[in-house]
């Protein structure tokens, strides 16, 4: 081939897959390949070729047949194709790409189109003989092979590819199993009646599925090669040869390695116009790239668009503009000679709409449709017959002309479905930071051997985005164990067997005011003598803060060992923001405040440039503090007779109020004041979870009190108690606890609920679950704070009591210590060095995080461990 | 990891490519909590003690988010070993290795420290 003269621009592509053929088409149809120089860099050992129908080489189609690259066009376009040569290494700075060869190209385009790999369940013996995938001519090569000397074969995974691949294997004349998790087959495409369809007509055909099993370990035999495998049922399964289909990953390590941003499940992340985000000099299209809207596709179609994309975004031709900002994921199939569509919200996820079923399991028939509460077609799905797909994708998300029924039912069979189960269904997302679904999660459980929330977390990284459904996470996990079988640890973590409950109880009896003496006394075997974890440190610190004065502890957060316990945000009395800067609320009892600590707060705000918010709790957050500036913010705050507002702790934040009585023409009591004695009363209390409340001046409630833990409501005779309320992830509406209360019944009887609650819940369990958990709920509760039916009220009082006069502002003390603000630098070594990290740039008049500052900073760590590593292996 | 002697004057020191880089007091570590100390080239890292007296470093840059947090993480012990779980996003690291308890893929740089 010959070489193009310097001034020729160079494209280079990594990836001669489906999607990487299309953009070269793209480049030839926009006259690109003949102003620039294009090398093709491709891992396998032929040209691109046609994935899609790779399962029809078992039907006689030869590899030849499949191609999709012709050679004459290559050929014309001066294209440089590398096969067998795959790409190892991305240098960004000087532009160039290594290939395994030693082959070096620079370029000034670079695109990756490396496609995914498939994903392989971590269980025992996956690498052994037999075992195969399903993503390339060579692993069909290598099963036909195989199989030659083998009578049965098991295909894991019964979601698309796994039918095909369990389709191919029947084909190869081998007694065939599918072995799928999640209790029907194509969870993704189908709900449960389209999958007991389809499993009809697929034993029919004489294969035998396993639905809700999950593979435990595949059995060899003394030579190493596969015998069988464990099923999570206890059962063995004698098989010859293992095909996994568990789901696919895209290949992004290259992108990884020289630094490029890909998303947290993976992929490389990309803008609208395909190009990735961190480098102007590249782009990734096809299944290795994250578009824009945050999803990985793994269908062909939307590929092949953001192929198109990236190419008209190279011509940059005014009048051929693209982006790719999402795709549509609606799908037919036809696979083991079965029809299978779905199209739009095919699970009826809408909220109020309706779906109308008509199924045949006898001739393996099973149609949905969803239909919104105005009559519009929403979405659906077909199995067996997928005859009127294209009509009815065409009328998704409108009224049809004619009653959508009539498309697919035999006259007079429309009938409504029956509701489904309350409890989630499979599919539902359980931890939408992650898209984790209830099936992934119990999947973690049964087909990965998960037994904590750790170990879900860790296989499925739900929960570990923000958090907020490590609870729902517990929950699943608690209740797969069960129906299998599995004794449930309840103990706090892997440091403590003892759930919160038992551990302040044991705190309290004992006076043990020390993580260490706890876990060296009561912690499991394994973990005495250890440094306990990032679990049981901050719930031992929170217990021993509730209970400081009852067991004579330092009631000061910050105090001695205490210090090493407390959640980072305690630890800095701040909230942590996004790029290591932190944000400062002062207290604004009852949301009232005077106009010269409003202009104080903007003044300090200005003088440190802060970015301020006035929040949902009634009061002004101001962020973007760096740590070494804290000290003196609150200095001044402290001065100006400010207090810490605690937004940091796990502790009492705001009591909201309305104006009531005093100005508003409804009020019937003086809601402002009641809700500043409860804040001011209650303020630095230590607990399981956050504490909010609210008291509004009326039974209009403008306040909000009912979405509190506790909420407070003014009737003409004093003062109704509402517990267990919560906004959140979670709404649920407080409960009324009693009515009719004087102020000092109110307080008291609030100071009993607290106490109770402090003392009963569970770690990171708002009022508003653990009303729920607790035996008995809320009659219990009441039992227990109004009618003192386990004689305990005067020592909950006497607690609380002694919480208020020991109360002291957390601020206050740490400002006035210069031992304690020692530990408020950015560097030990050089404390007035800003950290380089926290930048801020304007928006609207203020600033906010400078975000790319958080991955340029990255970048020098990342090169500098390659380059490490590099040299330790030469 | 080096066992370290109860002496106020000891300073922590960190193994760069070619010398010892002296970091700080031994006294200004607290078990189970961290510091952050600037490099010469720029870089920023994490230092810790547990304990038994165990000294740790690793990069302070929390590689899921790209701040520079990690020495304001809790620490403790997973199976024998010591951690740290990032401030963020709660992603523990194994802090002899550096490598990420929760993500295989990823890992921190890990150095070699000791009081003297
Ligand atoms: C600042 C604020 C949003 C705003 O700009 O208005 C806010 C900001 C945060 N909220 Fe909130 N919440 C704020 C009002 C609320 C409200 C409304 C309210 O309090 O009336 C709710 C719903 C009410 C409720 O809690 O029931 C609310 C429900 C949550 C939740 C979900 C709680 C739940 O039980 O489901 C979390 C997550 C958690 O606590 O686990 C959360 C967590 C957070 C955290 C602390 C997340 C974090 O750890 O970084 C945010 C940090 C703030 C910071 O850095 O200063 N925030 N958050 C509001 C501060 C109020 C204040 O003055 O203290
Ligand atoms: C059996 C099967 C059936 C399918 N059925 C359907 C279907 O019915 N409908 C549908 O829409 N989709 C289907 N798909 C998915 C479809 O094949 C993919 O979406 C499509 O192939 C993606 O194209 P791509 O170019 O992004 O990735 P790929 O086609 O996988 O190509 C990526 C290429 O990059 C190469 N590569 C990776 N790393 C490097 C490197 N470092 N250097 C050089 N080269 C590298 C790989 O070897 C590969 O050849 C099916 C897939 C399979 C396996
Ligand atoms: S809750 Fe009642 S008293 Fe309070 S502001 Fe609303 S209407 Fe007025
Ligand atoms: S919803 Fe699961 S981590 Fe945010």
């Amino acid at each position: 081939m010959t070489t193009a003269p310097e001034a020729t621009p160079t494209i280079v592509l990594v990836g001669h897959g489906m999607v990487g053929q299309r953009f070269l088409e793209a480049l030839a149809e926009r006259g690109l390949t003949a102003t620039h120089r294009v090398v093709v860099l491709c891992e396998e050992p032929r040209p691109a070729y046609d994935r899609v129908r790779l399962t029809s080489y078992f039907s006689g189609r030869t590899p030849e047949d499949l191609s999709m690259t012709d050679l004459r066009f290559v050929e014309d376009h001066g294209i440089e194709l590398h096969v067998g040569d795959p790409a190892e290494s991305i240098d960004r700075e000087a532009r160039e790409v290594t290939a395994r060869s030693g082959l070096v190209v620079g370029y000034d385009l670079l695109v990756l189109a490396t496609g995914s790999s498939p994903f392989v369940p971590p269980v025992p013996g996956k690498d052994a003989r037999g075992c195969f995938v399903y993503r390339t001519l060579e692993d069909l090569l290598a099963i036909e092979e195989y199989a030659k000397n083998a009578t049965t074969g098991a295909v894991v995974g019964g979601g698309l590819l796994g039918l095909e691949a369990a389709g191919a294997l029947d084909g190869l004349g081998l007694t065939t199993h599918i072995v799928e998790f999640a209790p029907r087959l194509m969870p993704v495409q189908v709900d449960d009646g389209g999958g007991s369809a389809l499993l009809r007509t697929i034993e029919n055909m004489g294969l035998t599925v396993h639905t809700g099993t999950g593979t435990q370990e595949i059995v060899t035999g003394d030579d190493g090669a596969v015998t069988g495998m464990k099923l999570s049922d206890g059962s063995e399964l004698a098989t010859d040869l293992v095909v996994f289909s568990a789901g696919v990953r895209p290949r992004d390590q290259l992108a990884r390695d020289c630094g490029l941003t890909v998303g947290e499940r993976g992929g490389i992340a990309v803008d609208e116009q395909c190009r990735t985000v961190a480098d102007p000099h590249v782009f990734a299209i096809g299944e290795c790239a994250l578009a824009a809207d945050g999803r990985v596709y793994g269908l062909v179609a939307p590929g092949y668009e953001q192929a198109q994309t990236a190419a008209a975004t190279i011509a940059d031709d005014e009048t051929d503009r693209l982006t790719f900002t999402g795709a549509d994921l609606s799908t037919k199939l036809k696979l083991l000679g079965v029809d299978v569509a779905s199209f739009g919200d095919a699970h009826g996820t809408t909220a109020d709409c309706l779906d109308v079923v008509y199924s045949d399991s006898r001739a393996g028939l099973y149609k949905k449709l969803v239909i919104g509460s105005d009559g519009t077609l929403l979405g659906g799905i077909l199995v067996g017959d997928a005859e009127a797909y294209g009509t009815l994708r065409a009328f998704t998300g409108s009224v049809p002309p004619v009653p959508p029924e009539s498309l697919v039912l035999p006259a007079g069979a429309g009938a409504p479905a029956p509701l489904g189960p309350s409890a989630l269904p499979d599919e539902a997302v359980v931890c939408s930071c992650h898209h984790v679904t209830k099936g992934t999660v119990r999947g973690a459980v049964t087909e990965h051997g998960c037994t904590t929330v750790p170990e879900v977390k860790k296989c499925t990284k739900a929960g570990t985005g923000c958090g907020s459904c490590v609870k729902v996470l517990g929950q699943l996990v608690t209740a797969e164990l069960e129906a299998s079988g599995v004794e449930v640890d309840k103990g706090l973590c892997g440091c403590f067997p003892q759930t919160r409950e038992e551990l302040y109880e044991i705190v309290l009896a004992l006076r043990v005011a020390s993580h260490r003496d706890l876990l060296d006394r009561y912690g499991r075997e394994d973990a005495r003598g250890g440094d306990g974890c990032e679990v049981c440190k901050p719930t031992v610190g929170s217990i021993i803060a509730s209970l400081a004065p009852v067991i004579g502890a330092s009631g000061y957060v910050l105090e001695g060992e205490q210090a090493a316990l407390q959640d980072t945000n305690d630890h800095f009395l701040a909230n942590l923001q996004k790029n290591g800067s932190y944000s400062v609320v002062p207290r604004i009892p009852g949301g009232e405040i005077a106009p010269e600590k409003l202009i104080v707060i903007g003044e300090i705000a200005r003088d440190f440039g802060l970015y301020t918010k006035i929040t949902g709790g009634q009061r002004i957050d101001m962020f973007g503090a760096r740590v070494e500036q804290l000290p003196v913010i609150w200095a001044r705050l402290v001065d100006a007779g400010f207090e810490s507002g605690h937004a940091y702790g796990k502790s009492l934040r705001t009591v909201k109020s309305c104006v009531g009585q005093t100005w508003c023409r409804y009020g019937v009591q003086d809601s402002v004041r009641m809700a500043i004695g409860l804040e001011l009363r209650y303020r630095g209390l230590r607990s399981p979870h956050k504490l909010k409340s609210a008291v509004s001046g009326c039974a209009r409630e403008c306040a909000e009190a009912r979405s509190k833990d506790f909420g407070v409501i003014a009737t003409s005779h004093g003062w109704s108690l509402y517990v267990g309320g919560n906004g959140g992830a979670t709404p649920r509406h407080a409960d009324l606890l009693a009515q009719d209360l004087s102020d000092a019944e109110l307080v008291r009887l609030v100071d009993r609920f607290l106490m109770f609650y402090i003392r009963t819940a569970d770690r990171l369990e708002r009022t508003s679950t653990w009303l729920e958990r607790i035996p008995g709920g809320l009659d219990h509760v009441r039992d227990v704070v109004v009618h003192d039916s386990l004689g305990i009220c005067d020592e909950l009082e006497a607690r609380m009591r002694a919480h208020v006069s020991h109360y002291r502002d957390e601020w206050a003390e740490t400002v006035n210590d210069p031992e304690k603000l020692a530990r408020f630098v950015s560097f030990v070594n050089a404390p007035d060095t800003p950290d380089p990290v926290v930048g801020f740039v304007p928006e609207r008049d203020q600033m906010k995080p400078d975000l790319p500052l958080l991955d340029i900073g990255r970048r020098p760590a990342q090169s500098e461990e390659t380059a490490l590593e590099g040299s330790a292996q030469r | 990891m080096t066992p370290a002697l109860e002496t106020t004057d000891l300073k922590v020191r960190i193994q760069l490519t070619d010398a010892w880089f002296t970091v700080c007091d031994l006294s200004v570590l607290l078990p189970g909590r961290g510091v952050a100390a600037l490099l010469p080239d720029g870089r920023q890292v994490a230092v810790f003690t547990d304990r038994t007296g165990g000294l740790y470093a690793v990069d302070n840059r929390d590689p899921f988010t790209g701040a520079a947090v990690l020495s304001r993480g809790l620490t403790g012990t997973h199976r024998g070993r010591p951690f740290v779980a990032s401030p963020l996003l709660k992603q523990r690291f194994d802090l002899e290795t550096g490598r990420c308890l929760d993500d295989e893929t990823v890992r921190v740089t890990a150095y070699r420290v000791k009081a003297a």
